[in-house]
Parts: C-alpha cells; sequence; structure tokens
C-alpha cells in the first residue's frame, strides 16, 4: 500500500512557510492566521490518514509492524557506499509522533489566532510556526541518520527564531541565543556520533542500522577505544545530541529561559515536540542501544533519573509560571528518558520502552494544555509571576477546568492519562532497577505538589489585585484548551502496547497494583501538601522556606548552573581565549608581517646614504673600484 | 563553445565603459555586460552538462590552444571542467550582484567600474586557462586592480590596507612563480618537450625530490591568497578597508583563486608530496579553522567579524583540499562556491548597512532588523548560511568535508576532523552574537529610526545571492555530483595512483 | 716673422732622439692621475672640468705615442686623437652651459652645493 502521500504532509506546511514569507507585507493577519492553520490541519488530517492506513489497512505483516519507505530519493552522494537519502519513514512511532505534532500543533495555530492578535509580527509569527510544522514533521519522518540531522538543525533554528520572537526584547534575544548555541553545542556530539556510526556501519539508513543483525555485526567487528566500544562511543555521543534537545542535565539551561518567546510557541515547541526529539532519537535508535550498548542505556537512564528530579527540585521554587512548566517539561522528559533507559528489547523487558513512548504521546498534550493555559492566564493578567496571580477560577472558568484538567493529568491522578504512562515507567523502572524507581516514585510526589502548588496559587489563594478585570479569553482560545482537555483524559485509555512496542510485537501492558498503588499514595501526599499550603493565603510556605534557607536559596538559583555556564562562556572562552586570539592576530602574527614590511624599509633606510649626490662620492667609489678590481685582474693573470 | 569570451566580454564592457558620460551609462553599461556573462555562464554550464550527457570523458571540454612564445613552447590554452564551470558560475554571480551593490558609487565611477571589470575579467581568465603561465598572467591581472581599488575607494586606513594586502599576495606570486617554472623545468623528464599545459603535466610524473621542494612554494604561494594560517592577515585588514563590490569579489572569488591554484596545481602535479606534507598543512589548516572562528567573536567591526570568519571557511577548503578524497574535495570545492557567495551576501549587506549608519561597529547600532527588515531579514539568513544550517549551501560543503575527512580511520586525522568540526558551534556564537547585539534588542540611536529599507538594486544584489545558496542548499546533487563529483574522478585517479 | 721651419720626418726622428715610449707613458699616466686627483678633491665646477681635460689628454698622449711607438705605419692612434679632441670641445661646451645653469639656479659652482638628486 503507498505511503506516498506522506511527503505532503511536512511539504504543506513549508509551502505555507514560503508563501507567508513571500507575501509577508501584502497578506493580511487573518489571511496569514486561517492559511497556516489550514496548511496545518490538512497535514494534520493526512497524519489521521496514515495512522489508519497504517495501523488498521495495512496491520501487521508476519505479526510485527513493517516499516514502509514511504517516499524516497538520493540527495548527497557522499561515496560509492554512502549516500543520504530523503524521504518518509513509516512506522509505528514515526506516524505517533506525526499524529502528535500534527495535533498539537493544529491547536496551536488556532489558539495563536486568538493569542497574537493585533501583535505586529503576526505574519511573521505564522510564517515560523509553518517552518517549525515543518521541520519537525520532516524529522519524526526522517528515513536515515543524516536526514534527521538535517531536520534536527532546522527545528533548532525555528526555535531559535520563535524564541527570540519579540525581539526588542533583550531577554528574549539572549534566551533565543542561548538556545541555540546550547543545542548547537550537543549537536556537535550528534554529529561526531553520526560520523562514527556511519563509518562503521556504511550506512545512515534506520531500517539497517536498526536491524538486530546488522547489529550482531557491529559489534563483532568494532574496536574500542578508551575502554569503551566505538558503537557505545557513537551512541554515547548521539545521545548527547538528544539529551541537548531534550534539556537533559546539564545542557537543560537554555529550556527555561526559553520560555521567552510567545506561549504558544512554548506549548509547541518547549513543551509538546521539539523538546522531545531526544527521546524519539534515542526510540529510533532503540535497537541498536538496547543490543548494542549496555553503558550507553545506562548512562541514559541516570541521566534521566537525575534530571527528572532535579529539574522538579527547582520547579518547586520557581516563582515565573511558565518556568514552573519549563522544569516540569524538563523533569517529564527526564521520565521518558528513565523509560527507555530501563527498558530491554522485545516482549515484556520491552515495557520501558512502551511506557516512554507513551509518556511522550500523553504528556504531549497535557502539558501543551497547561502552557496554553498559562498563555491565556498571562494573556489577561499581564504578569508572569504567581505571587501576582490568584483566585483566577472565578474569572477564567474554562482556562480554570482545563487546567486543573492537565494539572490531574500530569500528577499522576488515577484515571487520567498521565497516570497510566507514568505508571508504567515507574512499573519498568521496579523491574529494571531499584534506584532508579525510587527517584522516579518521589519525582512522582514532588510533581504532584509543585503543579498542584502552581493550581492552587493562581486559582485560589487571595485575588490579587489586577490592573484590568480578569475575563475569560475569547473563543479561538478556550476551544483548543477543551479539545486538549479531552484529550489529555481520552487518549490514557488507548491500548497503546498493541500499537508501539520496542520490536513491534504486540504488548499486553497490566497495571501493576502494587507499584500503582505506591504511586498514588506519593501523589495524593504532594497534592495534599500543596492544598495546605496554598488552597488559602498562609504564612506556612514562608516559614518552611525559612527552615531549608540555603536549599531553598540553591534550588530558587537552579543550583547556580546558569552561573557556572556564564563563567564558562564569558571567562573563559571569550576572555582566555577569543581575546587573546584576537590579540595574537593582531600582535603577533599581523605583527610579524608589519615587521618584515618594517625590515625592509629600514634596511633602505640605513643604505639610502649612499646615494648622496656628491658627485665625487660617486667618482671615488668608481675609481678605487676599478683600480681594487684591476689589480685583482693582474693578480689573477699573473697567477693562473 | 569559445571560452575566450568571458574575458573578452568584461574587456569589451571595460571599453565601453570608457566612452560613459554619467554614472547612469556607466553602471548601465556594466549591468548589461555582467547579465550578459551570467547568462553566458548559464549556458556554459548548460552545454557542459548535455556535453557530459552525451558521453564525452575528456577531463576538459572546449579546448582551444593558441600559439603564444613558440621558442618556450608557452601557449595560451582554454579549457573547463566541471569544477572550473562551477567556479565561473559562482564568478558571474558575484560580479552581477557586485555591480549592483555598487550602483551609488559617484566618484571616478568610470575608473571604479573599469578597474572591477578588469579584475573580474582576471578572474574569468585564470578559471578558464588550463596552461599554467596563462593562468599566472591572469592571476596577476587580478591581483593588481585591488590596489588601485582599496587604495582609491576604500575606507579607513585604506593605503596601509592596500599595500599590504597587494604586497602579500605578490609575495605569493613570487613563490608560484618560482614552483611554476620549477614544474616547467622538470616537465621534460620523461623526454617530452617543456610544457606549461596542466593536461600535459599531469602525465609527468615528477620525480619524489622536485615534489617535495616545489609543493611548498606552491601550496604556500596560492595559501597566501586562500587565507592559509598564519598568511591570512592581508584579509581583515583588506576586506575591511575596501569598497563593498571589491569586498564581495575579493572575499567571495578571489580568495578562491588560492584555494583552485592549490587544488588545481599544487596538490593535483604533485600529489605525492601533497600526501607527505599533507598533515603538516592540515594541521595549518584546522588551526585555521579554529582560531578564525575564535577571532571574530571578539571583533566590533561588521567586516573584521565576516573577514575572521572567512579565514575560518576557507581553512576548511584547504582542509578539505588536503583530505584527498572525494568525498571532503568534493566538500572543499563546494565550499569555495558557497563561500563565495555566502560571503559576497554578507559583504553586499554590510555595505548596504554602512552606507545608511555610517558606522560598521556592532556596538552602535541596535535594533536594526525593525528599521530595515529587508537587510535585517537578508543578514540573519546570511548568518544562518554562514553557521551551516541544513537548507542553505554551506552545510551540504561542512558536512561533506566532515564526512570525506573522517574516513581516514587515525587519530590524528580523527583529532583534526573533531576540531574542524567545533568550528560549527563556534560559528554560531559569533554570528548568534553579532545578530543580536547590531540588529536584534531596541533601537539605540534614535537617528537610526528614520533609515529606509533596501532600494531595488539592493534587494535585486542581495536576492540573487540568497537565491543561489538556497538552491544549492535544497538541491546539491547537480552540483556535487553532475558537476564537481565527475570532474573530481580523473584528479583523484592521478592522485591515487601514485599512492 | 720669419719663414716657416720645415723639418723632415727624418729631422724629427732625430729631434726624438733620446726619448722612449716609457718616458710618454710615465708623462700621460702623471697626467692622468692628477687629472683623477683634481676631479675628487676640487670642489668648484669649472676646476673639475679641467681636470677631466687632463684626464682626457693624457689619454691623447697615449694614444699618439703608441702610434708612434707600436705602429708607425698606420694613422689611427692620431685619428683617435683628433677624435677625443672633439669630443672634448663639444663637452666641454656641453659642460660650461650646465655649469652656467647650475651658477644661474644655485648661485654657486661649488659642486657639493648640487646635490638635489640624491636618494
Amino acid at each position: 500500500m503507498s505511503f506516498q502521500f506522506t511527503i505532503l504532509i511536512p511539504l504543506i506546511p513549508l509551502i505555507s512557510f514560503l508563501i507567508i514569507g513571500f507575501l509577508y507585507s501584502k497578506m493580511s493577519n487573518k489571511l496569514a492566521g486561517i492559511w497556516g492553520s489550514v496548511s496545518i490541519f490538512s497535514s494534520f488530517l493526512l497524519s489521521l490518514f496514515t495512522a489508519y492506513r497504517y495501523f488498521f489497512e495495512v496491520g501487521r505483516v508476519n505479526g510485527v509492524y513493517p516499516k514502509i519507505l514511504g517516499f524516497d530519493f538520493e540527495w548527497l552522494r557522499f561515496s560509492d557506499s554512502l549516500s543520504a537519502h530523503l524521504g518518509t519513514l513509516i512506522d509505528p512511532i514515526s506516524v505517533m509522533m506525526l499524529v502528535v505534532v500534527t495535533t498539537v500543533s493544529l491547536m496551536v495555530h488556532i489558539y495563536s489566532i486568538g493569542y497574537m492578535k493585533g501583535d505586529r509580527g503576526f505574519n511573521r509569527f505564522f510564517a515560523f510556526l509553518s517552518l517549525f510544522s515543518f521541520s519537525m514533521l520532516g524529522l519524526v519522518l526522517s528515513t536515515n541518520i543524516f536526514e534527521i540531522y538535517i531536520f534536527w538543525e532546522l527545528v533548532g533554528v525555528s526555535s531559535y527564531l520563535l524564541i527570540g520572537f519579540y525581539y526588542e526584547k533583550n531577554s528574549a534575544v539572549a534566551a533565543s541565543k542561548k538556545a541555540f548555541i546550547v543545542t548547537r553545542f550537543a549537536d556537535l556530539f550528534f554529529l561526531i556520533g553520526i560520523l562514527i556510526l556511519s563509518f562503521y556501519t556504511k550506512t545512515f539508513d534506520f531500517i539497517s542500522l536498526t536491524d538486530p543483525s546488522n547489529i550482531a555485526v557491529m559489534q563483532t567487528g568494532s574496536i574500542t577505544f578508551m575502554g569503551l566500544s566505538v558503537t557505545t562511543w557513537a551512541l554515547l555521543l548521539i545521545f548527547i545530541g538528544g539529551a541537548g534537545k531534550s534539556a537533559m542535565f546539564p545542557l537543560h539551561i537554555w529550556l527555561p529561559d526559553a520560555m521567552e518567546g510567545p506561549s504558544p510557541v512554548s506549548a509547541l515547541i518547549h513543551a509538546a515536540t521539539m523538546v522531545v526529539a531526544g527521546v524519539f532519537l534515542v526510540a529510533r535508535l532503540f535497537p541498536i542501544y538496547a543490543l548494542g550498548s549496555d553503558q550507553a542505556l545506562q548512562v541514559i537512564g541516570y541521566v534521566g533519573a537525575f534530571t527528572s528530579l532535579f529539574a522538579a527540585v527547582i520547579a518547586m521554587t520557581q516563582m515565573d509560571f511558565k518556568r514552573v512548566l519549563a522544569f516540569s517539561t524538563i523533569s517529564q522528559i527526564g521520565y521518558m528518558m528513565v523509560g527507555l533507559g530501563v527498558s530491554g528489547y522485545g516482549n515484556e523487558a520491552g515495557l520501558g520502552y512502551m511506557a516512554s513512548m507513551f509518556h511522550l504521546f500523553t504528556h504531549a498534550m497535557f502539558k501543551a494544555l497547561l502552557f496554553l493555559c498559562a498563555g491565556s492566564v498571562i494573556h489577561v493578567v499581564h504578569t508572569n509571576f504567581i505571587n501576582e496571580m490568584g483566585g483566577l477560577r472565578k474569572h477564567m472558568k474554562i482556562t480554570h477546568i482545563t487546567f486543573l484538567i492537565a494539572t490531574l493529568a500530569i500528577a499522576g491522578f488515577p484515571g487520567f492519562s498521565g497516570f497510566f504512562s507514568k505508571d508504567e515507567i515507574i512499573t519498568a523502572a521496579y523491574h529494571n532497577n531499584k534506584i532508579i524507581f525510587y527517584t522516579e516514585l518521589l519525582v512522582a510526589g514532588i510533581t504532584a505538589f509543585y503543579m498542584f502548588r502552581l493550581y492552587f496559587r493562581v486559582f485560589w489563594n487571595q485575588e490579587a489585585s489586577y490592573e484590568h478585570k480578569p475575563h475569560e479569553v475569547e473563543k479561538t482560545m478556550t476551544i483548543p484548551l477543551i479539545i486538549l482537555a479531552f484529550l489529555s483524559i481520552a487518549v490514557g485509555y488507548i491500548p497503546f502496547g498493541n500499537f508501539i512496542s520496542s520490536d513491534s510485537m504486540p504488548l499486553e501492558s497490566h497495571i501493576n497494583w502494587g507499584v500503582a498503588s505506591a504511586s498514588i499514595i506519593v501523589s495524593f501526599t504532594g497534592i495534599i501538601i500543596a492544598w495546605v499550603l496554598y488552597k488559602k493565603p498562609s504564612n506556612l510556605p514562608e516559614r518552611i522556606v525559612s527552615s531549608i534557607k540555603v536549599l531553598y536559596t540553591w534550588a530558587y538559583h537552579k543550583f547556580y548552573i546558569d552561573e557556572v555556564y556564564l563563567f564558562v562562556t564569558k571567562k573563559i572562552i571569550f576572555n582566555l581565549i577569543s581575546r587573546p586570539i584576537a590579540w595574537f592576530d593582531r600582535h603577533v602574527v599581523d605583527g610579524a608581517m608589519n615587521g618584515i614590511a618594517w625590515t625592509t624599509s629600514w634596511v633602505s633606510e640605513s643604505i639610502k646614504g649612499l646615494q648622496s649626490g656628491q658627485l665625487q662620492k660617486y667618482a671615488l667609489a668608481f675609481v678605487s673600484s676599478t683600480i681594487i678590481l684591476s689589480a685583482l685582474l693582474i693578480y689573477i693573470l699573473l697567477n693562473v | 563553445m569559445n571560452l575566450s569570451l568571458f574575458v573578452i566580454i568584461p574587456l569589451l564592457t571595460v571599453l565601453l565603459i570608457l566612452f560613459s558620460k554619467s554614472i547612469r551609462q556607466t553602471r548601465l553599461i556594466a549591468a548589461i555586460g555582467m547579465s550578459v556573462q551570467l547568462v553566458l555562464s548559464a549556458i556554459l554550464v548548460v552545454l557542459y552538462v548535455s556535453l557530459r550527457k552525451h558521453g564525452n570523458a575528456d577531463q576538459f571540454v572546449f579546448v582551444k590552444d593558441i600559439e603564444w612564445f613558440k621558442s618556450l613552447n608557452f601557449n595560451f590554452t582554454m579549457g573547463v571542467d566541471g569544477i572550473s564551470v562551477a567556479l565561473i558560475g559562482l564568478t558571474s554571480i558575484v560580479i552581477f550582484a557586485g555591480v549592483f551593490a555598487s550602483w551609488k558609487m559617484e566618484d571616478l565611477h568610470r575608473e571604479f567600474f573599469i578597474s572591477l571589470l578588469v579584475l573580474a575579467g582576471g578572474v574569468f581568465g585564470f578559471f578558464i586557462t588550463i596552461d599554467m603561465f596563462s593562468m599566472f598572467v591572469f592571476y596577476e591581472l587580478a591581483v593588481i586592480p585591488m590596489y588601485i581599488l582599496i587604495g582609491i575607494w576604500g575606507t579607513g586606513k585604506k593605503e596601509y590596507s592596500a599595500m599590504k594586502l597587494t604586497l602579500m599576495l605578490m609575495g605569493g606570486s613570487a613563490l608560484i612563480i618560482v614552483g611554476i617554472l620549477g614544474l616547467y623545468f622538470h616537465s621534460g623528464v620523461s623526454g617530452g618537450p617543456l610544457t606549461m599545459n596542466l593536461m600535459n603535466l599531469s602525465k609527468v610524473h615528477f620525480p619524489v625530490e622536485v615534489q617535495m621542494f616545489l609543493f611548498p612554494f606552491l601550496f604556500i604561494g596560492f595559501g597566501v591568497l586562500g587565507a592559509l594560517f598564519p598568511l591570512h592577515t592581508w584579509s581583515p585588514d583588506g576586506h575591511a578597508s575596501a569598497p563593498t563590490a571589491v569586498s564581495m569579489l575579493h572575499a567571495g572569488v578571489l580568495m578562491k583563486l588560492g584555494s583552485y591554484g592549490v587544488f588545481r596545481i599544487a596538490i593535483y602535479l604533485l600529489p605525492e608530496a601533497a600526501r607527505q606534507m599533507g598533515p603538516f598543512f592540515m594541521v595549518l589548516a584546522t588551526i585555521g579553522i579554529v582560531y578564525g572562528a575564535f577571532g571574530a567573536i571578539m571583533q566590533k567591526d561588521l567586516k573584521y567579524i565576516n573577514a575572521y570568519s572567512s579565514v575560518s571557511h576557507c581553512g576548511l577548503i584547504l582542509f578539505g583540499l588536503l583530505m584527498m578524497n572525494k568525498t571532503a574535495m568534493d566538500g572543499a570545492i563546494l565550499q569555495m562556491i558557497s563561500h563565495g557567495i555566502m560571503t559576497a551576501l554578507f559583504f553586499a549587506l554590510i555595505g548596504m548597512i554602512y552606507g545608511r549608519t555610517h558606522t560598521r561597529l556592532i556596538n552602535e547600532m541596535g535594533g536594526l532588523l525593525k528599521v530595515m527588515p529587508f537587510l535585517g531579514a537578508a543578514y540573519v539568513i546570511a548568518g544562518l548560511a554562514s553557521l551551516g544550517l541544513p537548507g542553505f549551501s554551506g552545510f551540504v560543503a561542512e558536512m561533506l568535508v566532515f564526512f570525506g575527512s573522517f574516513q581516514h580511520a587515525d587519530l590524528f586525522h580523527r583529532i583534526l576532523t573533531i576540531l574542524a568540526a567545533s568550528s560549527i558551534v563556534i560559528t554560531a556564537v559569533y554570528i548568534l552574537r553579532v545578530i543580536g547585539i547590531f540588529l536584534l534588542g531596541p533601537v539605540k540611536n534614535e537617528h537610526h529610526l528614520l533609515l529606509t529599507d533596501a532600494t531595488w538594486w539592493e534587494r535585486l544584489s542581495a536576492g540573487t545571492l540568497i537565491l543561489f545558496i538556497t538552491i544549492i542548499g535544497f538541491y546539491p546533487y547537480f552540483l556535487t555530483n553532475d558537476l564537481i563529483g565527475n570532474s573530481l574522478e580523473p584528479i583523484l585517479q592521478k592522485i591515487l595512483m601514485f599512492n | 716673422m720669419g719663414k716657416p721651419i720645415r723639418i723632415t720626418l727624418k729631422q724629427a726622428n732625430d729631434m726624438m732622439g733620446g726619448l722612449a715610449l716609457q718616458d710618454f707613458l710615465v708623462v700621460s699616466t702623471s697626467m692622468f692621475f692628477i687629472g683623477i686627483f683634481g676631479f675628487l678633491t676640487r670642489r668648484n665646477l669649472i676646476t673639475i672640468l679641467m681636470s677631466v681635460e687632463l684626464i682626457l689628454n693624457s689619454v691623447n698622449i697615449n694614444f699618439v705615442a703608441f702610434n708612434y711607438f707600436l705602429h708607425p705605419e698606420a694613422m689611427h692612434g692620431i685619428f683617435f686623437a683628433i677624435f677625443v679632441i672633439a669630443v672634448a670641445a663639444a663637452e666641454a661646451a656641453v659642460a660650461i652651459a650646465i655649469i652656467i645653469n647650475i651658477y644661474r639656479r644655485f648661485k654657486s659652482i661649488n659642486i657639493e652645493n648640487v646635490s638635489e638628486m640624491k636618494y
């Protein structure tokens, strides 16, 4: 069955980008908004159609979902044995990602029509959104690791453009720059990883790379470097690339700052889609990780676990609405990484993989919803700080209910989507690694606490004094919220294991009630603590804070990681490398050249006195030279 | 196709300009002449490809041999392969954009355009000839007008820069002529007559000692023009002082003469020496890549930033060439073209911005994107292309070079490759830094609020260049495979024959 | 004035009786170096010109002497001497013209003042 049409899914947004970009000033805002939304809507329909056709019409072949090349052409030939193709690869995870990306993107497009109304850069915003959608869809459909790198860079730049959307604000400019450079730094490792992998396997192609029989060949033939096999090196380097995009510790620093972008952007890029690209990448290459290198997988598990805890702790202390959500995103992506890290390949061992993808799916829905709600709230109250908000439940009913649903979902409240997916990750961790299991259990509690802290602080608590009376936002903004809220509950009931598993075989997942009850108890504890502390105004939070002053300050300042980076870049790279090089170039290299020129003119200056203009000096020189030469000549002639 | 047209048309244009009465006429003539040249290059590309399609497997096509000095067996031999065709295309694009970028060159306009076109003629001549003597003549023809152009129409300490640039390039020429003569006088070792013709020379197998002796002369001589570290210092001053079109042409095309010479003469004719002395120059090239990028971070003048960035990017060309395998060389030659267009775009935009703000110091500007959206957006695009974003030509070239160099499986090459690859991060740092400071943020100087956006000729100039980097970025296959890749085959055969 | 004195070649040879080639060469060499000395040490352009004349005339003596002693049958030496005299006359004319111009410009014919062309 042909999947050639799948190439249209990314191409439609690209065309939309080009049209809005070229007709930038001629297009009315309304038209641009509708144009962008319609094109992403068509991509959305095509994605649904792809999913239907792939899962239900094609279905399983020999018990597994086949990997289908929908479209493929040679883009660049590196050598006779290695060439980069562009195309679309249809397999369970790419189809799932298609659905996720187009759904969230569509919601965000619709939402943005209302959110961005009256903004000078309205058309630019939609052009960039289309560009992003194109890049992200291209990324998930990539057939090979080189293509994924191309789109990897493109989503990076779309994210740069969108974070720096309000480019007249210095903080936005700095944030966009930071986001791009940090991810670019990670991409360098990704690139080196690709170089290594492609050198030893002679292919970029995912299908042949992840073929279990090829992995074995690679293992036996590969050499080692510094005690680790080449495969492990390549995989670790690729993971660093993924960690950069997915904001894993210690490359997470860009994501909180990225909240400088408009809220719909945060919802789309920095919550639901681009930031999970790292998880997607690891999932894409999962067979190699699982079969080729245990070490790499363990690193992923520990990094994920640490990041989830670390970010969750910081999230408890932040006062900026979107930053709390940003740290929560980091923490949740940590969960997904943990899922992959504790997973094995095939059958029951592959539970973590399935759970991770499941969590990616549910998280995209409820986190996008959270950000869109945050956008609505900020849109209305014109501040980002939660201590300047409160009591909004009366003014913004729809936003309040949808936010509550999303919060329950992320907190792992039974019956909501987050509960199912998170629970499966924790179960997988329970079977695999007890340290990670307890960490994740703890994080589940912290998550519930900080999310409800946010919820109670913003929607309950004492009513803050607002400049304008808060009101519910317009329809284009509430409809996406309602749809996403519905999805945040509903997607949890999808029998996910039937569609996605590490080896494409059906995986029946059962709720492990022991683990589940533990996580439910932990979540409830978190919710109750938040309820006690923040539902009504009280001085209890301050008292607690002052009792753990040092810890709180550290967490509040994000453990000073930003400062470390700032020190490294400003002090070391700028002042200790770049400035000396600039100096060296001007004074040593250039100085050497000038020195040569100076020497030449000095020599000339010092011998020019010979040309005195005194005729008799010339004559003397002439005569004496003649005499000397004649004497010499005579002497030689006589002695011959 | 008669290749000499590529030299004749610029010269005819020069002749016509002699009779022009006003700047309107001058620039019109120049624009028409260079449009014809652009069309001619397009025709050349089409003819070349169709000739290859029909199975012509000669190394050089459209060969024409005109006797020059009979007693010395110096001929004026023309001929092109895919690589020179690509570079001729590049030159036409850049000079076309350059003419439009100097639309408002009011003072001494006739002389300016004449020098510019003579320079272009020299470059075209260099690319169409395949005998070293004519190449050298055209090389000199291209370098000399530079002095006049910078010395008269430049800005800042123009006399110093013009002098420095010319003297350093002349120093390079001195080394080149030694190398060329060395090759010439050894070309008879296998019994034939002494020759300057590349086709004949490539059949001669020079003794290894001769190769080892001549290679440094040729490599360093051409390397000066190709911004080989540490002989690159003419470039920042020269570019900073030169008028817009000259910077464009110089960074865009003239620097490629150096790398082309390295490729066509030094490496092609002396492969064993290139293999043996390669590591040393590779280290220099890598230093150039990283060093240029770091050097660019702390610069304050837009043109200096770009000049250092050119050092870094041109380092990558030499780096790729020295890897001596198809992928990397393919990438290096693509990088010549890509960097040529990209840096021309940069200099054009800087010139246009400077024409409005009268400063090039980034600290004195801010928020210009708001004031001049077209120029700002174009600068951002140029910046993104420069930092190797997919969809632009630079990405393809970089990837080819890195993948090519990674094919050498030893630690030395690996480390150099990784170092060279790290430049993509540093490039991102300085590009984004500069964009952040002078294009984004609030407008710093309220006088700048009154500035206007690009005029039609500026849009045409920048638009042409953007168009080409995007085309190459989106569909590099034609260039890397049909033009460059296939022409690399005979060259690689020779290089690899002796190893 | 009385009748012109006519002498034959024979008589002339007799008159030269005791003189050998060396004697002429001694004279001409002394004249040459006196000329060189004058050329190098005098500061007055006229004196320098006169020194040049001395050098030229010493050469003339050499020409004639060699001609007489080595190739009495030929006349080349004598012709050369006449030639040199003619050139010297022309040279003197040009040189004096230059000197006059220099004098007009510098109000001096001291050679040390005339060094405009240095460097």
